[in-house]
C-alpha cells in the first residue's frame, strides 16, 4: 500500500525523525491559515501518489499567507501530470503547506528489504534530490549500505557510520544519527516495504530534516496496523481495482483488449504472456486464487466484463482438485445475470472437465471451449480481430 | 529417486483441525502420504481423521517419529509455527500459508540459520515425490513418478508444467514449489544442488517469475556447475513495472527483476528457455534428445 507524503511525514514525526513545520490543507483558507502560522515563506506541495511533482507544477514557493491562499485555489483541483501519473494525470485534492527552508545540502536516505540478503538495509548517499536508481547505475560508490540484524536491530555504530559517510560532523552529525534511527524505527514499526527520504535536507544552519518522504507498506502486515490501513486513499486507485479488492481478488488493469481470468498468480501472468505471444494484448491481470470458489468466479467475471476495453475474454482455470462443473456453472450464471455479449473462450482442467464443457455448450451463450493454453489464446485473439 | 521427501517421510500437520488443514490432510492421506500426527495447541490427546493430535510438534516428533511438518495455520501465527517445527528437529518444513508479513520471515530465516531444517515456502503448493509422498495442496493425480525435477515459484503454473511433462511421457522425481513471497526458505540453488546429487533426476524444469533476483542467481550457479539439462520459463513478460502481480514477491521494482533480464540470464547459462508457457513440455523433450 502507498500513502501520501504528508502521511509519511506524520509517521516519521511520531518516530522521532524531524520534519519541517507545516500541515495539510484541503481548502485555500486552510492553506492560508497554515502559512500564517509557519510562514511567511512556505512551500505548497500537491499530494498525489506519484513522483516528479515539481516539474509538473505541483510544488510552489510563496512568500505570504495571501499568496498561499491564491495559489492554493489554482492548485487544488488541478490535474497534475508527471512522468509517473500517465497522460491522464491525477486530480490534486490536498496540499502540504510547509515552512520554506534554506537548502544547504541534499542527501539521500532510504530503507528497503534486500530480498537476496533477506534483511532490511539502510541506503544513504551524498547525491540526494535525484533518482537513486540513477546514482546506483552511474556512481555506485556514492551509495553506502548498512544491513540490519533481525535479532538486534539497527546498531548505534551503524547510524553513526552512515552519518560520517555522508560527510556530516558536530551537531549536524548528531541530528542525522537521530534521524536515521527514527527512520528505521518507523520502517520496522509499521512493517513498511520502502521508506525513502529524498532529499534528506541539511539546512544552511546545519539542521537535518526530511524535505520529501515516501513510504510503502507490506500488504500482508496491514491487518496488524489499522492506523496505517486508515491512511489508504481510494481516490488514488482505479475503481475497478478497488471493487475487485472487496472480493479478495487480485485485479490489475492493463492496456490491451483481451480480458483474462485465471486461478493462481503465476498462471495468470503466463496467460497474459501467451495472449501476447498469440498476437493480442491482455486487458488485465486477474487472479481468482489457487483454490477458486464459485462465488469468486462469479465476482471475477463481473469485474472482468465491466471493463469497457475488453472485446473478448479468456478464462483459464487449472483446477486440479477443483470441480470444473462448478466453475462452468458460476461463469454461466454471471454471464446470464449480466447479459454479456462479448465472446468468451474457456480452458478448463480438473475434475469433471467433460461435465463442465457440457454446461458451457448448453448455456446458449457465446462460449468457446478450448483444450490447452495455446489453443485458447489463439482462439481469443482471433475473436478480437 | 527423489529429493527431500519419500516413502520414509512421516508428516505432522500443524493446524490439522482447521478447515484447510482437515481438507488437505484427507487428500494427503488418500495420496498415501504417511501423516502420522497432527498438532493443534489445546487439542492434544484427541484424534482427528483418525490421526493422533498433539499440543506441540516436539511431542509429535517424540511419540510418532515425525520427520517433516506441513503448516496450515493463519498468516500471523505461521512464522511461530515454522520455528516450532524447526526447533522440534524435523528435517523438512512445508509452509502452505499465504500472507505472512515479510518482517516475520526475516526473523524466521535468521532463526533457521542454527537449525538443520529445510523450509519449503511459505505461500507454496508444497512438495511432491510422485508415488511416494505429497506434502501440500497440489492435485496428486496429475503427477507421475519419473526423472524430471521441477522447481517453481508458482502453484497452478506448476500444475500446468507437470501436466505438459506428463503428456510428453516423462514423470517427475520431485516437484517443489518454493513459494511466491519475497522471502522464502529453500531457493533454486539449494534445490538444484539436491537434484544434482540425485541419480534419479535426469533434467530439471525451473519456473520463475518477475521480481527479485533468485532466477539470476540460479543462472549463475547453473553456468558454474550444473551439468544436467535445465528447461526454464519466466512468467510476467507482459507485467507492468511497480505493480504486485498477485504474489507478494512478483513485482518489478526500480526497473529490476523483469522477465526479460531473467530469461536472458538463464539463456546465457545454457538453459533451454521456453518463450511460451505452452512450450515447456516440448522444450523439455527437445532438450533431452
Amino acid at each position: 500500500m502507498k500513502i501520501h507524503e504528508y502521511q509519511a511525514k506524520q509517521i516519521l514525526a511520531r518516530y522521532g525523525a524531524r520534519i519541517p513545520r507545516g500541515d495539510v490543507a484541503a481548502t485555500p483558507a486552510e492553506a492560508r491559515a497554515i502559512a500564517a502560522k509557519v510562514g511567511p515563506r512556505v512551500v505548497l506541495k500537491a499530494q498525489i501518489h506519484a513522483g516528479g511533482r515539481g516539474k509538473g507544477g505541483g510544488i510552489k514557493v510563496v512568500t505570504s499567507p495571501e499568496e498561499a491562499e491564491r495559489l492554493a485555489r489554482d492548485m487544488l483541483g488541478m490535474r497534475l501530470v508527471t512522468h509517473q501519473t500517465g497522460p491522464e494525470g491525477k486530480i490534486v485534492k490536498r496540499l502540504l503547506v510547509e515552512e520554506a527552508l534554506d537548502i544547504g545540502r541534499e542527501l539521500y536516505l532510504g530503507v528497503v528489504i534486500d530480498r537476496a540478503r533477506e534483511s532490511a538495509v539502510i541506503m544513504a548517499s551524498t547525491e540526494g534530490g535525484v533518482e537513486i536508481e540513477k546514482v546506483a547505475a552511474e556512481t555506485p560508490d556514492l551509495i553506502f549500505k548498512e544491513y540490519v540484524h533481525a535479532a538486534t536491530g539497527l546498531g548505534g555504530f551503524q547510524t553513526r557510520k552512515i552519518a560520517f559517510q555522508l560527510g556530516l560532523s558536530g551537531e549536524t552529525h548528531k541530528q542525522a544519527v537521530k534521524f536515521i534511527a527514527g527512520l528505521y524505527k518507523a520502517f520496522e514499526g509499521t512493517d513498511a516495504s520502502l521508506a525513502e527520504i529524498n532529499p534528506l535536507l541539511v539546512t544552511k544552519q546545519g539542521d537535518v530534516l526530511a524535505l520529501d518522504a515516501k513510504m510503502n507498506f507490506d500488504d500482508n502486515a496491514l491487518p496488524r496496523h489499522p492506523e496505517i490501513l486508515a491512511m489508504r486513499d481510494l481516490d488514488e486507485e482505479l475503481p475497478l481495482e478497488v471493487e475487485a479488492g472487496k472480493y479478495n481478488l487480485n485485479y490489475i488493469k492493463l492496456d490491451g483488449n483481451v480480458g483474462c481470468m485465471v486461478n493462481g498468480a503465476g498462471l495468470a501472468m503466463a496467460t497474459m504472456d501467451i495472449i501476447k505471444y498469440a498476437g493480442g494484448m491482455p486487458a488485465n491481470f486477474l487472479d481468482v486464487g489457487g483454490g477458486v470458489t464459485e462465488e469468486a468466479v462469479t465476482n471475477a467475471f463481473k469485474i472482468l466484463v465491466s471493463d469497457e476495453d475488453v472485446k473478448a475474454a479468456l478464462i483459464n482455470i487449472f483446477g486440479g482438485i477443483v470441480r470444473c462443473d462448478m466453475i462452468a456453472s458460476g461463469v454461466v450464471k454471471a454471464a446470464k445475470d449480466l447479459g454479456t455479449k462479448i465472446p468468451v473462450v474457456i480452458r478448463l482442467e480438473g475434475t469433471n472437465v467433460e461435465l463442465g464443457k457440457k454446461i458451457l455448450a448448453e448455456s446458449g451463450l457465446a462460449f468457446h471451449a478450448a483444450d490447452g493454453m495455446k489453443a485458447a489464446a489463439e482462439k481469443v485473439v482471433a475473436l478480437v480481430k | 529417486m527423489s529429493i527431500l521427501i519419500d516413502e520414509k517421510t512421516r508428516v505432522v500437520v500443524q493446524g490439522i483441525t482447521g478447515g484447510e488443514g482437515t481438507f488437505h490432510t484427507q487428500r494427503m492421506l488418500e495420496y498415501g502420504t504417511k501423516v502420522v500426527a497432527g498438532m493443534t495447541p489445546g487439542k492434544g490427546g484427541t484424534k482427528h481423521l483418525n490421526v493422533p493430535v498433539f499440543n506441540t510438534v516436539a511431542e509429535a516428533v517424540k511419540a510418532e517419529g515425525a520427520n517433516a511438518a506441513a503448516i496450515f495455520v493463519p498468516p500471523f501465527f505461521a512464522a511461530d509455527a515454522i520455528m516450532e517445527a524447526a526447533d522440534a528437529g524435523v528435517s523438512v518444513v512445508v509452509c502452505i500459508t499465504e500472507g505472512i508479513p515479510t518482517f516475520d520471515m526475516i526473523k524466521v530465516k535468521t532463526f533457521l540459520r542454527e537449525k538443520p531444517a529445510a523450509l519449503i515456502g511459505p505461500n507454496t503448493p508444497g512438495i511432491i515425490s510422485p508415488g511416494k509422498c505429497k506434502i501440500g495442496i497440489m492435485p496428486g493425480h496429475i503427477h507421475k513418478p519419473g526423472t524430471i525435477g521441477i522447481i517453481s515459484r508458482s502453484g497452478t503454473l506448476t500444475y500446468e508444467a507437470v501436466q505438459q511433462v506428463t503428456k510428453q511421457g516423462y514423470g517427475q522425481s520431485t516437484a517443489v514449489g518454493i513459494g511466491g513471497d519475497p522471502i522464502v526458505g529453500l531457493k533454486y540453488i539449494e534445490l538444484l544442488k539436491l537434484f544434482r546429487d540425485d541419480p534419479g533426476t535426469e533434467a530439471v524444469i525451473l519456473i520463475g517469475e518477475i521480481g527479485g533476483t533468485a532466477e539470476d542467481e540460479a543462472a549463475e550457479y547453473i553456468k558454474k556447475e550444473f551439468r544436467k539439462p535445465v528447461v526454464g520459463f519466466i512468467a510476467g513478460q507482459t507485467a507492468p513495472p511497480g505493480r504486485r502481480m498477485g504474489h507478494a514477491g512478483a513485482i518489478i521494482a526500480g526497473g529490476k527483476g523483469t522477465a526479460k533480464e531473467k530469461m536472458d540470464a538463464l539463456r546465457a547459462a545454457g538453459v533451454h528457455v521456453a518463450q511460451s508457457p505452452a512450450e515447456i513440455g516440448a522444450t523439455l523433450k527437445a532438450a533431452l534428445k
